[in-house]
């Protein structure tokens, strides 16, 4: 007997179907598309797996990669070292200063990148006057464009655990605040910190704007340039590129999936990026 | 509680360094543009700055990058739901609902150069569908012209990390949705039609028009996918931007580029704005 | 306004490899309170859902008022339901969520019988507060004001109190049982807590498995349990060995009679504690192990030979019983279930 309720989850299977269908198609055509249009010449990709052939071949295309693996890296070293013991100590001792934090760390999203190039203008004027004009000197701009989503991440595992209990219990106990934050703090927030330091990696490997306009290189602009001259291989290191992204972003939903089973009450770190690009 | 106030002293020490970097990095360039935008080359204050910005042509790109965000938004935000809502058709804790809310989370990022070089290997004038088109079915998709460099074919690029986006922000509204409202509905003697008309949409009304928000300010502050992709003339704000910002020739471009920028601000601002406003709405119906 | 009879007949529903439905079979008569309990996965809410049309039944029939509705889709069957909680419409007033359903009817005098029903439920000055507003019991008037709102012609409870603190729950309980009355409404309630079942229905059916072991009056089902099982769920029991001869069993000195008869000599009989009385005696050969203090009826535990007793006594007696003083224990003679 086939009831009204079975009816609707038939009619709703058919329309989940559909639309993942159509959309799919949507989705994945480009990829496909991208790795047709990398293949039509059958050197690109073992060329790009040869690095020193990679480098010889296209030099800019190789400082571009190299630039950015260091902007990402140091990236997530400064916005860590910045942002988590703020984080921490305005909880433990400037409860009143939480929200100006805060505040100050979500401002990059209603300053687009474009907008924040306008005025990183003169400062990186003093920049180079006092550090050179180095692509490395980008991960200042960096630092603050990834702000609002590293500290959410941060926030929402500091909010998971009490940190002034496990502070004054740590305390008590006879340690100094460097064993605080080291010791009791820190190895609780581990997969917050994780998440913030992926997300920060995938956001600066995806960086364009700021790098391009203040004339400095990183892979986008490498692959930007490189279109110019190839267009075979600025769209296989595109899909590299991509698939890099991809793995990072999926480890990093791998790491909030156990958090979250890990008994953490609703801690979601849905990555919403207002600025794209 | 004598030795408060010192320790209040010290206690803001240990947030100084954070402060001083985001004076430096966030502050200072946020000025610079806000104090740039009223002011005249020789450092006096003026406001034909922003008296420019009614010129024609920027007045064009400001209305370009509106509809361009508009109806990026409007088609990324009615995809986007739909698709959200077929996720939630499907068991929360499955396979399907995991796989494409992780792809989305992915989707979303995926802006700037790499999606151009996407767009260029798909419907470029040598893609993979504009060729096949060609070869297999006789149709030219650009027998009208190019348009794939230009505001449709920005449209149709956008769209492809706003659907994702909204995916991400509207489904935890769609989460809120309880399955008691249904059946008390229907218990009432309401038609599914009714449900949707009387319950659900004014319920996620609110929400739907925030994350719609959301995408419109997305695709505003959106540069380096229209960077890579336009290279003939600058139809929108940020490429605007771009040109005041790096064409020496022009005097007094600079600080114009400031006026557009503070112009791209304010607009970023009430729409983010709104959608806060229309987030805290949602988050007493739906938390 | 008077009710009209619900028959529930051969209703089978299965997830998976549970039977959720086993050939239920329940007539409800007009006006009739009818209370299903069980433990959780019963299918007692099954059972309620499928009457609503909220659920489909694999096999078997629905009728109303001799009326086959099986086919009917639930917003055709005019049933009245609350939910255990969060049914409320946020968006709406609390005045708009009772008006509802009779707006979706296009009642012109839709507002005043609103009124009246937030009157019935003693909310009538909290019309235009929102249900955010509201504390869960005061939720849960709403929500009975609105599935009564429409007249329905089955009013279906799905554990409206579980949700709720404890003194609120028996206070909105006595309250849902004097509203029932004054409008008539056949009533079916669904419940996992059986004091609440046995407060306030007519008839109590207790399910298991998908079946109903036992269906009648609350008194029958506490004092004659038809199974071992209704004597376990409905109130805490003693379990106690003693031999049987021929319909009556031997249970620490103390003959009972059997509700039913046993084939096995030596069983273990469900004695409930307050069949059970317990008093000092130096030479008696029990001892108190704890005694719990929990209001006018305490506990007291006492250990008889290797078996472990469970009795009530008056609280006033508790001084009189401390931890390690020796006792007597002695049975009512009334009838016992085995298990």
């Amino acid at each position: 007997m086939a009831g009204v309720i079975a009816r609707r989850a038939r009619k709703q299977r058919i329309f989940r179907w559909a639309v993942l269908v159509v959309l799919g198609v949507f989705f994945l055509l480009p990829l496909a598309a991208m790795v047709e249009f990398s293949t039509r010449d059958s050197r690109t990709w073992p060329l790009l797996a040869d690095w020193p052939e990679l480098s010889a071949t296209y030099p800019d295309l190789a400082d571009g990669i190299l630039a950015s693996l260091l902007q990402a890296a140091l990236t997530a070293v400064l916005m860590l070292v910045l942002l988590v013991p703020t984080a921490v100590w305005v909880r433990l001792r400037l409860p009143r200063v939480r929200r100006l934090v805060e505040f100050l760390c979500l401002l990059p999203l209603t300053i687009p990148a474009i907008v924040l190039v306008v005025g990183l203008a003169p400062v990186y004027a003093w920049v180079n006057y006092f550090l050179g004009g180095s692509s490395v000197t980008l991960v200042f701009a960096y630092t603050v464009l990834v702000l609002p989503y590293a500290y959410r991440a941060i926030d929402a595992g500091l909010s998971a655990i009490d940190v002034k209990t496990l502070a004054e219990a740590a305390r008590s106990m006879g340690s100094g605040w460097a064993t605080v934050m080291g010791k009791v703090v820190l190895p609780n927030i581990r997969s917050a910190v994780l998440s913030a330091a992926f997300l920060t990696v995938a956001l600066v490997l995806g960086e364009y704007t700021i790098a391009s306009l203040l004339n400095r290189t990183n892979l986008q602009v490498a692959i930007a340039f490189l279109g110019k001259s190839s267009a075979t291989m600025s769209v296989a290191v595109s899909l590299t590129a991509l698939l890099l992204a991809f793995v990072l972003l999926l480890l990093l939903s791998l790491v909030g999936e156990r958090k979250r089973k890990a008994a953490s009450p609703a801690v979601s770190s849905t990555v919403t990026k207002e600025s794209a690009a | 509680m004598a030795t408060r106030p010192r320790l209040r002293g010290t206690a803001l020490l240990g947030t100084l360094p954070f402060f001083a970097y985001v004076t430096i990095f966030l502050i200072i360039p946020t000025l610079v543009v806000v104090i740039g935008a009223f002011a005249s080359n020789d450092g006096g204050a003026t406001l034909e700055n922003i008296k420019a910005l009614g010129d024609a042509y920027i007045l064009d790109a400001f209305g370009r990058s509106i509809l361009l965000s508009a109806i990026s938004a409007l088609v990324g935000a009615v995809l986007g739901a739909v698709l959200a809502y077929a996720l939630v058709t499907a068991r929360s804790d499955g396979i399907l609902r995991r796989t494409v809310t992780a792809a989305a989370g992915v989707l979303a990022q995926f802006g700037g150069v790499t999606l151009a070089f996407a767009f260029l290997a798909t419907i470029g004038l040598s893609g993979f569908v504009t060729t096949f088109f060609q070869d297999h079915l006789g149709v030219d998709i650009y027998s009208g012209g190019v348009w794939l460099f230009e505001l449709p074919g920005l449209t149709l690029v956008y769209t492809y990390f706003q659907i994702p986006l909204m995916v991400i922000v509207f489904l935890p509204a769609l989460d809120g949705i309880r399955p008691q409202w249904r059946e008390a509905t229907e218990g009432l003697g309401g038609t599914t039609w009714q449900y949707w008309t009387k319950v659900a949409g004014p319920l996620l009304g609110p929400a739907f028009l925030g994350s719609a928000l959301l995408l419109f300010a997305n695709a505003f502050s959106a540069y380096a996918t229209a960077a890579a992709l336009v290279s003939q003339g600058n139809p929108i704000v940020p490429l605007q931007i771009r040109s005041a910002l790096t064409s020496e020739v022009v005097l007094g471009q600079a600080n114009l580029g400031k006026a557009m920028a503070l112009g791209m601000v304010i607009v970023v601002s009430v729409v983010m704005g709104l959608y806060t406003l229309l987030q805290k709405r949602t988050a007493k119906w739906l938390g | 306004m008077t009710g009209v009879a619900v028959h529930l007949k051969g209703l089978r529903r299965t997830f998976g490899s549970v039977h959720a439905l086993d050939d239920l079979d329940l007539s409800i008569a007009p006006g009739e309170f009818i209370a299903l309990l069980g433990p959780s996965g019963c299918g007692k809410t099954t059972a309620l859902r499928v009457l609503a049309g909220l659920e489909d039944a694999d096999s078997g029939q629905v009728l109303v008022d001799g009326q086959d509705i099986t086919p009917l889709p639930a917003n055709k069957r005019d049933m009245g339901m609350v939910f255990q909680a969060y049914s409320l419409f946020p968006h709406l007033s609390v005045v708009d969520n009772v008006r509802f359903g009779l707006k979706l009817r296009g009642r012109v005098k839709a507002a005043s019988r609103a009124g009246d029903m937030l009157d019935l439920v003693g909310l009538g000055t909290h019309a235009d507060r929102f249900p955010h507003q509201l504390s869960g019991g005061q939720q849960q008037r709403v929500a009975l004001a609105r599935a009564l709102a429409i007249e329905p012609r089955v009013l279906l409870l799905d554990e409206p109190l579980s949700a709720l603190d404890a003194k609120v729950r028996v206070q909105l309980r006595d309250e849902i049982r004097r509203i029932q009355t004054e409008v008539g409404t056949t009533t079916l309630f669904v419940t996992h807590d059986q004091e609440e079942a046995l407060a306030v229905a007519d008839r109590v059916g207790v399910m298991r498995a998908g079946r109903l072991e036992q269906l009648a009056p609350p008194a029958e089902i506490y004092q004659a349990p038809a199974s071992a099982f209704v004597a376990e769920f409905v109130g805490l029991s003693n379990r106690l060995p003693g031999t049987v001869t021929g319909d009556e069993i031997e249970v620490l000195g103390t003959r009972l009679p059997l509700i039913a008869p046993s084939g096995s000599k030596d069983a273990t009989a469900l004695v409930r504690p307050e069949s059970v009385t317990v008093e000092p005696d130096p030479d008696g050969p029990g001892r108190v192990v704890t005694s719990s203090f929990l209001g006018p009826i305490s506990k007291v535990t006492v250990m008889v030979g290797d078996v472990l007793v469970v009795a009530q006594v008056a609280s006033d007696r508790l001084p009189t019983l401390p931890a390690g003083a020796p006792v007597k224990v002695t049975l009512q003679p009334s009838p016992v279930a085995l298990a």
